[in-house]
C-alpha cells in the first residue's frame, strides 16, 4: 500500500526522491480520512517552501486542511490535472495525483521523516 | 482522538465498525460519518435509497390526562391541531425565545405524545418538559427502548413495503402508523430529514442488526446503500432543514431561523411566548438566509458574512452541494438585507470569497 521508496511525514505527507527533484503528496491514509476532495489549492511554480509550513489546502465535502511541506525548497511545477479534477486525489494519491515538484535547499530534512513500515506503524497506532 | 469506549454507542455500533464505515465522535456518540462516501450515499438517497442508523436521536414520551397541555405549553406548534396518527414540527424554547432543541411530535393517542429529539440534547430536553410538568402528565425518557431507522429516497417506499403489511401509500407524509416490520413490533413515520421522501422506522434496539440487514436486502434491488451523518449533512442542507448547533441555539429565536411558521401564536400560553411577542413587535433583527458562493471556496459553518466590506453576519452551514454541484449555505444577515440578491463576501481563511444569497430550499424533491 505504502511505497518502500516514499519518505513519510506524521501530518500525512510523502516525498519521492528522483535525483533533485522531490515530488510532493498526501498519503491514501490522508484521503481516507478527508473523504471526497473537492478543492486543491497549490502554490505557483518559484514559491519557497519552508519545511513545516503550509504548502497550500486539500478541502473535501466534510472539512478543509492544511498541507504542510515536508521539505524545504523551491516548488519548480504543479500537478495541473488537480484544478479540474481533484477528486483524482481520491483515487490515485501515491501516484498521478501528486500535488508538488520541489528543487531541496536542504537535502538533510529527509533523515528526520519516516520509512514506509515506520509510516504504517504510525497510523495503525493513530487508529 | 476519543477513545471509542468514552463514547455512547448505538445497538449497530459493532455492525458500522465491521463493514469499514467511517467513525466519527458527533456530540458524544461514536456514529458512522460514511461509508462509501458521502458524494455517492447523498445521490443514492436523491435516486435510489439510502438507510441511516439514526438511533443517537432521542424519545421522550408524555402520558396522562394531561399530557397534551403539557405538550402545548412546552412547544411552539399547536398541538390541538394534530389528529392522532399524525406528526409535527415544533420548537422547545426558553422564555428567552431561544431554542432548547427543535423536535418531533407524534400523537399516539390523546393522553400520549412520543417526542423525537436530537441525541446531544436528550437529557437537557427531558429536564426542561418535567420541570415546566406542573400538570397531570407522566414525562419519560425513553430513546433506550428504541432504534431509529431512516430510509429514505425515491425509492424507500418500495423497499419498506416488501417489509411491512403496512399499506404505506396509506400513510400521509408527516403521519405515521404503528404496525409490523419484518416481523417486529415497529412505529413506521412518514418523516424524514434529507428533503426525499421517506420513512423514519422505531424498533426495539434487539432487534436492530437484523432489521438493519433486512431493510439492506430489501432495498438492493433499488441499490439502497448504508449511509452516514455526513450525507445527511448535506441531504438536510439540500433541503434547508435546519441542524440545532448550526441554525438554532439556544441564542436564536424561530422568527430569526426562519421558522415562525412551527410559532401559533393564537394557540394561547407557551413557553417563549412573551420573548417572541416583543421581537416581533420590536422588528426582527437578523435572519436565516441561503446563499451561493460565486468565487472559488466554500463558506463553513462559522465563518464571518461581510456586506460593503463590513463584518455582518456568520456562516451556520456550508458545504460542496452534491446535488446541485454549487457550493451552498445558509447564514445569518441583518434583516433587511436578508433575502435573495444580495452580494456577500464570506471570509474563508481570511480571503474575502464572493457569494450571493438565494433563495431556499436549494433542492425540492418533484411531487
Amino acid at each position: 500500500m505504502y511505497p518502500e521508496n516514499f519518505r513519510y511525514t506524521k501530518e500525512h505527507e510523502w516525498v519521492l526522491v528522483e535525483g533533485d527533484t522531490y515530488t510532493i503528496g498526501i498519503t491514501d491514509h490522508a484521503q481516507q480520512e478527508l473523504g471526497d476532495i473537492v478543492y486543491v489549492d497549490l502554490p505557483k511554480p518559484g514559491t519557497t517552501l519552508e519545511q513545516g509550513k503550509s504548502l497550500g489546502s486539500v478541502e473535501s465535502v466534510k472539512a478543509v486542511s492544511d498541507v504542510y511541506a515536508p521539505v524545504s525548497g523551491e516548488v519548480t511545477e504543479i500537478n495541473g490535472i488537480l484544478a479540474d479534477a481533484p477528486e483524482k486525489l481520491n483515487e490515485d494519491p501515491h501516484g498521478a495525483a501528486w500535488l508538488v515538484k520541489v528543487k531541496p535547499s536542504a537535502p538533510g530534512e529527509l533523515a528526520g521523516l519516516m520509512s514506509a513500515a515506520d509510516y504504517e506503524a504510525y497510523i495503525g497506532a493513530e487508529k | 482522538m476519543p477513545q471509542a469506549s468514552a463514547l455512547r454507542t448505538t445497538a449497530l455500533n459493532s455492525v458500522h465498525r465491521a463493514s469499514g464505515a467511517k467513525m466519527v465522535d458527533f456530540g458524544g456518540w461514536d456514529m458512522p460519518v460514511q461509508y462509501s462516501g458521502i458524494i455517492d450515499e447523498h445521490q443514492a438517497v436523491r435516486t435510489g435509497a439510502g438507510v441511516f442508523d439514526v438511533s443517537h436521536m432521542g424519545e421522550i414520551e408524555i402520558r396522562g390526562p394531561e399530557a397534551a397541555t403539557l405538550v402545548n405549553f412546552a412547544t411552539t406548534n399547536n398541538i390541538r391541531k394534530l389528529k392522532i396518527g399524525q406528526a409535527h414540527y415544533s420548537g422547545l424554547l426558553y422564555e428567552t425565545g431561544g431554542f432548547v432543541d427543535d423536535i418531533l411530535v407524534h400523537k399516539v393517542a390523546d393522553d400520549d405524545y412520543f417526542l423525537c429529539v436530537n441525541a446531544s440534547n436528550q437529557e437537557k430536553d427531558f429536564e426542561h418538559i418535567r420541570s415546566l410538568n406542573r400538570f397531570d402528565a407522566q414525562v419519560e425518557l425513553a430513546s433506550d427502548r428504541y432504534t431509529q431507522l431512516a430510509i429514505q429516497g425515491p425509492r424507500a417506499k418500495a423497499t419498506l413495503q416488501k417489509l411491512t403489511p403496512v399499506d404505506l401509500g396509506g400513510i400521509k407524509y408527516y403521519w405515521f402508523a404503528d404496525g409490523v416490520v419484518a416481523g417486529t413490533p415497529a412505529r413506521i413515520a412518514h418523516t424524514g430529514y434529507t428533503g426525499e421522501d421517506g420513512f423514519e422506522i422505531y424498533v426495539p434496539p434487539s432487534e436492530s442488526v437484523r432489521m438493519w440487514n433486512e431493510v439492506l436486502a430489501a432495498g438492493r434491488e433499488f441499490g439502497i446503500k448504508p449511509c452516514g451523518l455526513g450525507a445527511r449533512n448535506t441531504l438536510r442542507l439540500e433541503a434547508k432543514m435546519a441542524l440545532y448547533g448550526h441554525e438554532i441555539d439556544a441564542s436564536i429565536t424561530p422568527l430569526e431561523a426562519d421558522l415562525a411558521w412551527i410559532v401559533k401564536f393564537d394557540k394561547g400560553e407557551f413557553v417563549g411566548r412573551e420573548a417572541l411577542v416583543r421581537q416581533q413587535e420590536a422588528g426582527v433583527k437578523r435572519k436565516l438566509v441561503g446563499f451561493e458562493m460565486r468565487g472559488r471556496g466554500i463558506g463553513r459553518d462559522g465563518y464571518e458574512v461581510y456586506l460593503d466590506g463590513a463584518p455582518a453576519g456568520w456562516v451556520t452551514s456550508g458545504s460542496p452541494s452534491p446535488h446541485l454541484n454549487k457550493n451552498i449555505g445558509l447564514c445569518y444577515l441583518p434583516s433587511g438585507q436578508a433575502h435573495p440578491g444580495v452580494a456577500i463576501q464570506i471570509m474563508i481563511r481570511n480571503q474575502p470569497v464572493d457569494a450571493v444569497t438565494v433563495e431556499t430550499p436549494f433542492y425540492k424533491r418533484a411531487k
